[in-house]
């Protein structure tokens, strides 16, 4: 008798156990992978986005996107290019080493290395220099407004950690350098990696040492790429997930539809854009002289595109169409430039027989296939447009793994890009890093010889302007620029759309970041 | 030769292999006519507007007689894009079947013919291409062909990747069917007379033994054309074969799987059909085909 009421009560608390243990796992799925889990090897957002949960930064958005402390708690600016920060005490890395100054150095030293990807997003930082065991000073290049908000990006590591497994020097996903950090995290966030398999699967249990109070509930949180609209679909309404983010756009009204689901929605800071080739010659047709290089070329292919469709068919009416580089939240924004050039199919054939170009040209037209919402879908629908007015594009589409080196390298001639002026949330990023020409630590997602004097001259000037209206106007000068000289063509704004159970409450930023550290998944 | 076509005049086709060969005839028939047939072109990426996508077709209510069959997510007709894929995968699991069997004839014989050391290397190799599953080594090997050479990244290369691909998994079939045939003919007393004669070994494989293999070759290569067809979707289902602006069946689907769940089911729908009735009605004839040349089945037909 007491050996079964033993064996009940036992059978009770697994059954128990397992239910708690099932109902505090989330399980969520993307559209594609991490690029690496080295923060220094990317430069891309969603990879950026899944490092947060596992490595702190300086300082932090909270739930309203302000910048809040986390492992700074405190900083001033003692002189023009120089930048105090008192760090917090008692924090440990998961596996277990106590986080001080010399973490900090050795992180942002290895950050603006130059083998590191990720160093373009740090243009104002010349160095970090260690005070004290919990004082650190950032030595900038010049007087710098936008530190902080840059700061939010900038992944701390362990320096032991590092030099235990000699990855004090960074990955880079552009050039194929990996380092045991590439496939290993060891950060001070709210969540450890448990399990990594690249493509597949990466498993993230909470981190119960946290210097931080949790405000999430989830103890597991199982993270799978699908890429297949209609396989990630089918999973997360068959119960396999929990959260889908982003969801197809074409799904959401079933999705909402069915009961215990939601999908819940936003249009996000991100651009879609078309980069372009500014060298001599185009790709697709060797030894002839580059047309994009013919001002009314660039205006033509713009006139060319039936933005409005787009809108009404692909993105289903949930994106924002728009003709400037940046989201009406970022500083910088002008509304009057956020009208897009119209389609006029007539006026883009004029503007391309006044170039020279009658008959039209060949160009390559690249796209990632799951990257960006819809973005196969888009590059057929721009290629179709542009093959109207007499333009030859050749379409050509491929995962992000090999798309992006492909951009990085500079082998496109136009391409299908987005830019959320992240981290900074300002418009000196897309000035600074898509606009500027490629030098010292401008123009690093400028791969393809775009350059305009002028442009280079304010993403300098407007680095170091501390007077915000002053500021203000600069960024205004070089978005306008970048519209009447059709830098590059902008698209939209893509909408963030998330689906996931009834149970789950996650809020939506318009970054496009899901911080499941404020997940809540409710009984 | 003359006996040969006497004796398939005389045979007595069932029913639905008749009808399995005469639809499979008519769609290639239609495929190879694709340009002249069907009411689009849908690989000229100017012809179709992506303000008629998603029409349903028209026996569900769709309001455009322009489109039988609907259009796809981009505005493309779907009956053009059928029978020009239908084309597509024909071409590739034609061009397919036929460089697995140069290539696994010419192997076999080899290996048949001499036996010996190059015989058992060649089969070795054989062995090993056999035991990697179809699709994985396809991947591979489109995966390594883009990886060496960047220009095979462009369309139009794409059926040149996948026939090589499919192709040098295919052959070893050919090869251990040849490889098996020849070594049966070469000990047969008239191999052996003209050997005596002293006449060149070439000459005795082209003259002698490769007409006498042919039927069981043709036999292989029917069957394998359906699987060759099957692949080449497989991989475009899986994006690494046709790209969108040349879709094949198998890229059709894939595109219209994207839209399965929000009520547009028809763009993956048709060409499905399309695919799984070509497939089936090669694999009917290719089947019955086999049974009719082989010894042990024949005595029973």
């Amino acid at each position: 008798m007491i050996r079964r009421g033993l064996l009940i009560g036992a059978l009770a608390a697994l059954m128990l156990a397992g239910t708690q243990a099932k109902s505090e796992t989330l399980r969520w799925s993307s559209v594609g992978d991490v690029a690496t889990l080295d923060p220094a090897a990317h430069n891309e957002t969603f990879t950026n986005n899944l490092h947060l949960h596992v490595y702190d930064s300086l300082v932090r958005r909270d739930r309203n996107m302000k910048i809040e402390p986390a492992l700074a708690t405190s900083w001033e600016r003692i002189g023009a290019d120089r930048w105090r920060f008192k760090l917090r005490r008692g924090v440990t890395f998961h596996e277990g080493e106590p986080f001080n100054a010399d973490d900090v150095v050795a992180s942002v030293a290895r950050m603006l290395d130059p083998g590191s990807r990720g160093a373009g997003n740090f243009p104002s930082i010349a160095r970090a220099e260690k005070f004290d065991d919990f004082t650190v000073d950032l030595v900038l290049k010049g007087p710098y407004p936008l530190l902080l908000n840059d700061l939010c990006w900038l992944s701390i590591m362990s320096k032991p950690w590092m030099e235990k497994h000699d990855s004090l020097k960074p990955g880079n996903i552009a050039k194929n350098v990996t380092t045991y950090a590439s496939t290993h995290a060891n950060g001070t966030g709210p969540f450890i990696v448990e399990s990594y398999q690249p493509d597949s699967k990466t498993v993230f249990v909470s981190n119960k040492k946290w210097w931080d109070k949790p405000t999430h509930n989830l103890t597991r949180i199982e993270f799978r790429p699908i890429k297949s609209d209609a396989t990630r679909v089918a999973a997360l309404l068959s119960g396999e997930l929990d959260l889908v983010a982003p969801a197809p756009l074409q799904d959401l009204d079933r999705i909402s539809a069915t009961q215990g689901f939601k999908v819940v929605q936003e249009p996000s800071f991100r651009l879609i854009f078309l980069g372009l080739n500014w060298r001599p010659e185009l790709l697709a047709m060797p030894g002839q002289k580059n047309p994009l290089l013919d001002l009314k070329v660039r205006q033509g292919l713009w006139h060319a595109i039936d933005i409005e469709t787009i809108q009404k068919r692909i993105m289903r009416g949930k994106a924002k169409a728009t003709g400037t580089l940046v989201a009406p939240q970022i500083a910088g924004y002008d509304p009057k430039l956020s009208v897009p050039y119209g389609y006029d199919p007539e006026k883009a054939k004029k503007l391309l027989s006044d170039a020279g170009f009658a008959k039209g040209f060949k160009i390559d037209l690249n796209c990632s296939n799951d990257r960006f919402i819809a973005d196969e879908q888009l590059c057929v629908a721009i290629g179709s447009m542009w093959a109207k007015v007499g333009v030859e594009a050749n379409v050509k589409t491929e995962t992000r793994a090999a798309f992006f080196p492909r951009v990085d390298r500079g082998e496109t001639d136009a391409y299908l890009y987005g830019w959320a002026n992240l981290p900074a949330m300002d418009s000196i990023s897309v000035i600074s890093v898509v606009l500027a020409s490629r030098k010292d630590a401008y123009g690093g997602n400028n791969p393809n010889g775009l350059s305009n004097a002028r442009i280079d001259e304010i993403a300098r000037a407007a680095a170091v302007e501390l007077d915000e209206d002053k500021r203000i106007k600069l960024l205004q000068e070089a978005l306008k620029i970048a519209r009447d000289q059709v830098s590059i063509i902008p698209l939209h704004l893509q909408p963030v759309a998330w689906a996931m159970r009834s149970n789950l409450d996650v809020p939506q930023f318009p970054d496009e970041y899901v911080r499941l550290w404020f997940a809540n998944l409710k009984k | 030769m003359k006996a040969l076509a006497s004796r398939y005049l005389s045979l007595k086709i069932p029913v639905f292999v008749l009808a399995a060969g005469v639809f499979a005839g008519a769609l290639t028939l239609v495929a190879v006519l694709a340009p002249f047939i069907a009411p689009y072109n849908p690989t000229n990426i100017s012809s179709f507007n992506l303000a008629d996508s998603e029409i349903a077709p028209l026996f569900l209510g769709g309001d455009d007689p322009r489109f039988v069959l609907g259009t796809d997510n981009q505005g493309r007709d779907l009956l053009s894009a059928i029978i020009y894929g239908a084309r597509i995968s024909l071409i590739i699991g034609a061009g397919a079947v036929l460089f697995a069997t140069l290539l696994g004839m010419t192997l076999g014989l080899i290996a048949g013919y001499f036996g010996g050391w190059i015989d058992a290397v060649i089969m070795r190799v054989a062995d090993v291409i056999l035991s990697f599953p179809t699709i994985l080594l396809a991947l591979l090997i489109s995966g390594i062909a883009r990886a060496l050479f960047p220009a095979a990244a462009e369309p139009e290369w794409a059926p040149i990747i996948l026939i090589g691909a499919i192709g040098t998994h295919d052959w070893v079939q050919y090869a251990r069917t040849v490889r098996a045939s020849t070594m049966v003919e070469s000990a047969k007393d008239y191999v052996r007379a003209v050997r005596v004669i002293g006449l060149p070994s070439r000459q005795i494989i082209f003259r002698h033994i490769v007409p006498n293999i042919m039927a069981s070759v043709l036999v292989v290569a029917t069957v394998n054309l359906a699987t060759a067809m099957l692949t080449e979707a497989t991989l475009s289902f899986l994006g690494v074969g046709m790209p969108p602006t040349y879709p094949s069946l198998g890229t059709l689907i894939r595109i219209g799987n994207e839209f399965m769940f929000s009520g547009i089911w028809w763009i993956a729908l048709f060409p499905a059909i399309t695919l799984v009735s070509l497939i089936l009605a090669t694999n009917v004839v290719g089947d019955w085909l086999r049974d009719r040349f082989n010894p042990k089945l024949r005595v029973r037909l």
